[in-house]
């Protein structure tokens, strides 16, 4: 409880300047946030929804807050490359929750398009951006999300008008890189009217060998056959904790493609909730988590069916080594107006040690009567059999199992659409199975990447 | 080439082979039958490498050196190859990325330089024509969907690919047709020289019209009760086993 009454001090200590940074219509929004905060707390153990993921611990140590942007006396690029070759995309870097760099840190493109600070469209949109922000993750959800509304700043802000697409994929990069161990905030809103066509890559890296919280949002409103495809990819440092709030509303015909790449952080838990608010909506969610040491990564995924004539996928695969540990919990909600709903769940896992140790639970809540539903879960080891027969052909047993973890982990890489991405994605993959690729790679800091005392 | 001595071996604390006793010279075919559950393929998974089975007594010399010393991996290099009677699935794995892993890792143990991705596929349409293989499996990943039939003449398609020096051929002709199991024979056939030697462990005679051994012997009880050429092959194919058994019985 001590925790949860920091926050709400915290809260009324900082209001000001948080009244001060944006417009007068997010005070009271704030103001909401946290007074449901204040009610629920940070969810814990007893919530079946964190059974498996202790957020308490998270939260213990003493962060400081980052409610302003950092000053920084270099370029970021000179520390930060993103080596992701022939990968024409727009790039936005986001430093401890703010955006950085470019000037404007707003642009409207010539086709309408805009592509910049959240902090920024508040100043300058206020009406497009009032229309939609909250409105998905709402202020009442959970006590992550609360505490997000109340505090968050800034982010990555995108609008795709009316039959505009985006040629290039926007990437946006969000780093961590402060002196101390600091509590992060960050707020993405991305809005595609009827048509618009996008494909957006999120990177998460830490750069500073400190302790990081981060508690993200991400707000995704698909109008009409819109068409996003939304990748992200997890590289933080051991003592980082990424907790994500992912919200994808989609309307009639649109389809949100997201894929999840969990490669290397501290504790991750990412919340998925898609709500498939009318016809003939296409949802595919995929995550493919690689664990080792005492990493911890959850999934948590939310499907609400809430129309007919939708379909939607899930495939979440994870790969665990010794002591991590992994969860997945997929809910699908079949609302009884939603006839004809089509819905797949897939959670395969493979443990490489003794220790490592899953905890998966499909959710299938299904009250319409005429849909075709499938979920199946697996955990187990690598095939000995399959391993011998490649030692046989001469295939070492440590390249053999380095083969089918990658065949395994595959099936999710496969469905990243953006080509450069995906190769980029592979090597990276192939190295981290390899156990070559420790920390954030592109880091020029030399962070010890060993737990910090708590 | 092989010389196995006194070769006991235990499978989940069970003894299942009591003291074999082989030769195997270059340039040279051997048979090994005998009735089901007599130990054939626990012979064929040990000299292998299998680390399910325990060998506790004997010893086994592969071209003068020590076999039991070594990993599955290193008697592969080494030019042993095991044609599975149950050639294993694995599922993401494609045929061309396992064959090219395998064949570069020959070539580097040999002191060669490892196959570029277009030489290696050159050198593959060259033995797949040799043994008769469909071009098509070759897309696919290994033996996933693959009939009865195209895993076995699969294991022989690798074999032509690795060239060993010993090839041990556990029941490749269990489960085939007529057809195939003349495309096996031919492969065999066709890969056959001075220089190496296989073990055609087989169930029925029937393979051993196309590939003719210069010795048969008969596994039975764990043991090998009886050796001679390939007149036994026809002796047993007519008479069956259980004059064998009653042999053998009558021995102990």
């Amino acid at each position: 409880m001590s925790t949860n009454q920091n926050y709400i001090e915290l809260f009324r200590e900082k209001e000001k300047i948080l009244e001060k940074a944006s417009p007068s219509f997010m005070k009271e929004i704030r103001q909401d946030a946290m007074d449901h905060f204040s009610k629920t707390g940070i969810p814990g153990r007893k919530s079946e929804l964190y059974k498996h993921t202790s957020l308490q611990k998270i939260f213990e140590p003493n962060y400081s807050i980052q409610l302003q942007p950092s000053k920084v006396d270099f370029k970021v690029e000179d520390i930060f490359t993103c080596d992701v070759p022939n990968l024409k995309t727009r790039l936005e870097i986001i430093l401890n929750g703010f955006y950085l760099g470019k000037k404007p840190s707003l642009s409207r493109l010539d086709n309408g398009i805009i592509i910049g600070s959240l902090s920024e469209a508040l100043r300058q949109y206020p009406d497009l951006v009032k229309e939609y922000l909250t409105k998905h993750a709402g202020t009442r959800s959970d006590g992550l999300v609360s505490l997000n509304t109340a505090f968050a700043l800034d982010g990555l802000f995108i609008y795709v008008p009316k039959g505009q697409v985006m040629d290039d994929a926007v990437q946006v990069v969000h780093l961590a890189m402060t002196g101390l161990d600091t509590l992060l905030h960050y707020r993405n809103l991305f809005i595609m009217e009827d048509n618009a066509s996008a494909k957006v890559i999120v990177c998460d890296h830490t750069l500073s060998p400190f302790r990081f919280l981060t508690n993200s949002v991400t707000e995704i409103y698909a109008g009409p056959g819109a068409r996003l495809n939304y990748s992200r990819v997890q590289n933080e440092h051991l003592n980082s904790n990424l907790l994500t709030n992912l919200f994808i509303h989609q309307e009639k015909d649109s389809q949100v493609i997201s894929n999840t790449i969990t490669l290397h952080s501290g504790t991750v838990r990412n919340n998925t909730h898609v709500l498939l608010n009318a016809e003939d909506c296409d949802s595919q969610v995929y995550g493919l988590s690689l664990a080792d040491r005492s990493q911890h990564i959850d999934n948590y995924v939310n499907i609400d069916h809430a129309k007919p004539n939708c379909t939607s996928t899930q495939l979440f695969k994870g790969i665990l080594d010794e002591q991590s540990t992994g969860v997945f919990n997929g809910r699908i909600l079949v609302r009884p107006d939603a006839q004809k709903t089509i819905a797949y769940q897939t959670n395969n896992n493979i443990l490489m040690s003794d220790e490592a140790k899953m905890n998966t639970k499909p959710q299938l809540e299904i009250y319409a009567d005429d849909v075709q539903c499938s979920h199946g879960a697996t955990t187990g080891q690598l095939d000995e059999n399959a391993l011998f027969y490649m030692q046989s052909r001469g295939i070492p047993r440590k390249e053999a199992r380095l083969l089918m973890l990658y065949a395994f982990a595959h099936e999710v890489i496969d469905k990243i659409e953006v080509a450069p991405l995906k190769n980029r994605i592979n090597g990276l993959v192939d190295k981290r199975l390899r156990g070559e690729l420790s920390r954030c790679n592109n880091c020029s800091m030399a962070c010890r990447d060993t737990p910090l005392p708590i | 080439m092989l010389l196995i001595k006194e070769l006991k071996v235990n499978v989940a604390g069970k003894e299942i082979l009591y003291g074999i006793n082989l030769e195997v010279k270059a340039g040279e075919v051997h048979a090994i039958m005998g009735p089901n559950g007599s130990g054939k393929s626990t012979l064929a998974a040990a000299l292998a490498g299998r680390d399910t089975i325990d060998v506790i007594h004997g010893s086994v010399k592969y071209m003068g050196e020590d076999l039991l010393e070594m990993d599955p991996e290193e008697r592969a290099k080494k030019g042993i190859f095991l044609g599975f009677q149950y050639p294993v699935e694995i599922p993401g794995v494609s045929m061309v990325n396992f064959m090219k892993t395998a064949v570069n890792e020959h070539r580097i143990f040999q002191g060669k330089e490892p196959l570029s991705a277009g030489d290696f596929l050159k050198y593959m349409r060259e033995r797949k024509e040799l043994v008769e293989f469909d071009s098509q499996l070759t897309n696919r990943s290994v033996n996933e969907g693959f009939s009865g039939g195209e895993k076995k003449k699969n294991e022989i398609f690798q074999m032509a690919l690795i060239e060993p020096k010993l090839a041990i051929l556990d029941e490749t002709d269990s489960g085939l047709d007529i057809d195939a199991l003349r495309v096996v024979a031919n492969g065999v056939n066709a890969l056959k020289n001075k220089d190496n030697a296989t073990i055609v462990i087989t169930h029925y005679q029937r393979l051993l019209d196309y590939i003719v051994p210069d010795f048969v012997h008969v596994l039975f009880q764990g043991r090998i009760v009886k050796s001679s050429g390939r007149e036994l092959a026809l002796e047993l194919e007519e008479k069956g086993y259980d004059w064998i058994r009653a042999e053998a019985n009558g021995q102990v």
